[in-house]
């Protein structure tokens, strides 16, 4: 299954800098469309396993339209449609006899807004497992531990887990959905500007986080903050009107892009 | 060139103010003008029940002598009624709801179901009653007993609870189902865990709200035929059966005959009133507790 980067295929991909790592997602031509709008354009992408890998553009350049195709959560929208394939660890994302259900269980999502369950803090870590048939108390009880620990929130939480969520501040809430996300042992974890809702300190605490995380997991993560992109990724891909214009090294694509529109991108001349 | 001429705006002040207090006193009194009515009718009511209510008059069993009769019957008959209407209405209802909000694609077919709720919504009772007429009673044969009332009463008020569902279910926001389905649960579990629990208050809202229009509605039980004299009280749903506001309609009518029974419907109207006032107060109560931001 592991797909060496180093075919150097993809015309939109300069020569790679890093060591080979097993690709998780290969994207190829994939299209997608909002009833009429073309939304993504003949996007190709591979991403790598155990790596955080950025994805940054302008409002409406369809990034979180991309990291939505790969949990297929796009598809709650019943306009939508899409042409080409998106391979997650060699299969076909969009194979009829490929269950949604069984892609999201190994392929988690933190959303904008931390979305916590009207529910106990306990109750929103053993949701997952919980709907994937896990019925031992005693066995719920440590993958919450696990995942809290995890998700780097345990400590503030210990004592008040049959609290209801909604008590936490928003940082707290997006670690907990972090938590809650890890609860079901994914292997890929997608993030949608999961910081954008959250104060500077906040925000601080998840990208640590996120940099501990990916020694486990495979992070795809979307952020219209370029400094984060460059602080916490290892791949950066930069899209513009629907198409992968860049996809590089973050080190290399904030140093040294190749695309005029990338550069205008990242020094901030539009966006 | 000065176009305000300021001692014509100055005179015109006061007529302006005039006008501007006018509509308030205007609009005021139309608000007031329900409440008036409402109160007039309960203090006649009120006025006329007293000397009547009382717990003998609860308790005791339909009679012909107006000094012994009770509501009793009518009592029981009301609440059978709802033993009814209340299991039928929330089973069929919450699910009709989960289907057109969960399930359905928008297609003409979702539209016709939709349109044919609202369309039923305003159906006039008795015309549900000739429904039970024919169906309930005549065609399957059940008689003019409790579950032929029910069956008729529950198809009347339905639409309230469908409609009442279908709004607390859309109220439910999208992230938290999307929260559910990004962890791989299915459908069926991101509603039965996710979508009920948080839209419970506003379906118990609905469900009380077409429960009390279930127990006030008179015009379907005429029309199934419930008798005017029904002395043993119901013991259960295959009985023949009188409801509160049957006895209120017969009371009435006959008071010609019988001046006495006008006091009796009185009484049995602010008993209708209490029951109803009572659920719609919990329905409210219901409502503030749980109306909570997600």
């Amino acid at each position: 299954m592991a797909q060496s980067l180093l075919k150097k295929k993809k015309p939109v991909m300069a020569e790679n800098k890093t060591e080979a790592k097993p690709t998780v997602y290969d994207t190829k031509k994939l299209n997608l469309w909002y009833g009429k709008t073309h939304a993504l354009k003949d996007i190709d992408l591979e991403i790598q396993e155990r790596s955080v890998t950025a994805i940054i553009g302008p409002s409406g350049c369809g990034k979180s339209t991309y990291i939505k195709t790969l949990n297929r959560m796009v598809e709650m929208n019943p306009e939508v449609r899409t042409t080409g394939e998106v391979q997650y660890r060699g299969r076909n994302i969009f194979d009829r006899n490929y269950y949604v259900e069984e892609l999201r269980t190994r392929v988690g999502m933190v959303f904008q807004k931390p979305n916590p369950f009207p529910k106990s803090i306990f109750d929103n870590v053993a949701y997952g497992p919980k709907i994937h048939g896990i019925r031992d108390k005693k066995i719920l009880k440590q993958i919450v531990e696990k995942s809290l620990r995890g998700a780097a929130i345990w400590d503030e939480v210990k004592d008040r887990l049959n609290e209801n969520a909604y008590g936490l501040s928003g940082g707290q809430q997006q670690r907990l959905c972090i938590a809650r996300c890890l609860a079901v042992e994914p292997d890929v974890i997608l993030m949608d500007e999961p910081t954008s809702a959250l104060d500077p300190k906040s925000t601080l605490k998840v990208e640590e986080l996120v940099q501990d995380l990916k020694k486990n997991y495979s992070i795809i993560i979307v952020t219209h903050n370029m400094q984060q992109a460059a602080r916490i990724s290892d791949k950066t891909a930069f899209f513009l009107n629907g198409e992968v214009v860049e996809y590089e090294d973050t080190n290399l694509i904030f140093s040294n892009p190749n695309d005029k529109r990338t550069e205008d991108y990242i020094t901030g001349r539009f966006g | 060139m000065q176009y305000m001429d300021l001692d014509a705006v100055q005179s015109r002040m006061t007529k302006r103010i005039f006008f501007n207090r006018l509509s308030k006193m205007l609009f005021l009194a139309s608000a007031f003008f329900g409440l008036i009515v409402l109160a007039v009718l309960l203090y006649d009511v009120v006025s006329d029940s007293i000397g009547w209510l009382s717990i003998d008059f609860l308790t005791s069993l339909l009679s012909t002598n107006p000094d012994i009769a009770g509501i009793r019957g009518a009592i029981l008959g009301t609440v059978w009624l709802m033993v009814i209407v209340g299991p039928v209405t929330m089973i069929l209802g919450v699910c009709t709801a989960i289907y057109l909000e969960e399930y359905a694609r928008p297609s003409k077919f979702t539209t016709f179901i939709q349109t044919n709720i609202s369309n039923l919504a305003g159906v006039p009772s008795i015309v549900f009653g000739l429904l039970g007429l024919t169906v309930f009673v005549r065609l399957f044969g059940l008689g003019s007993i409790v579950l032929a009332g029910g069956l008729t009463m529950s198809l009347l008020v339905l639409p309230i609870v469908v409609v009442a569902s279908q709004e607390s279910i859309r109220a439910v926001p999208a992230h938290l189902r999307e929260a559910s389905f990004g962890m791989g649960a299915t459908k069926w579990q991101t509603i039965k865990n996710v979508v009920l629990p948080v839209a419970l208050p506003g379906i118990f809202t609905g469900m009380i709200l077409a429960i009390s229009r279930a127990i006030g509605e008179t015009a379907p039980l005429v029309a199934i035929g419930i008798p005017a004299l029904i002395i043993p009280a119901p013991s259960g749903i295959f009985d023949r059966f009188t409801a509160l506001p049957m006895q209120i309609y017969y009371w009435t009518i006959d008071s010609v005959m019988v001046q006495e029974y006008a006091y009796l419907a009185a009484a049995t109207i602010v008993v209708l009133l209490l029951i109803l006032f009572t659920l719609n107060s919990i329905a409210i109560l219901i409502r503030n507790k749980f109306d909570r931001r997600y």
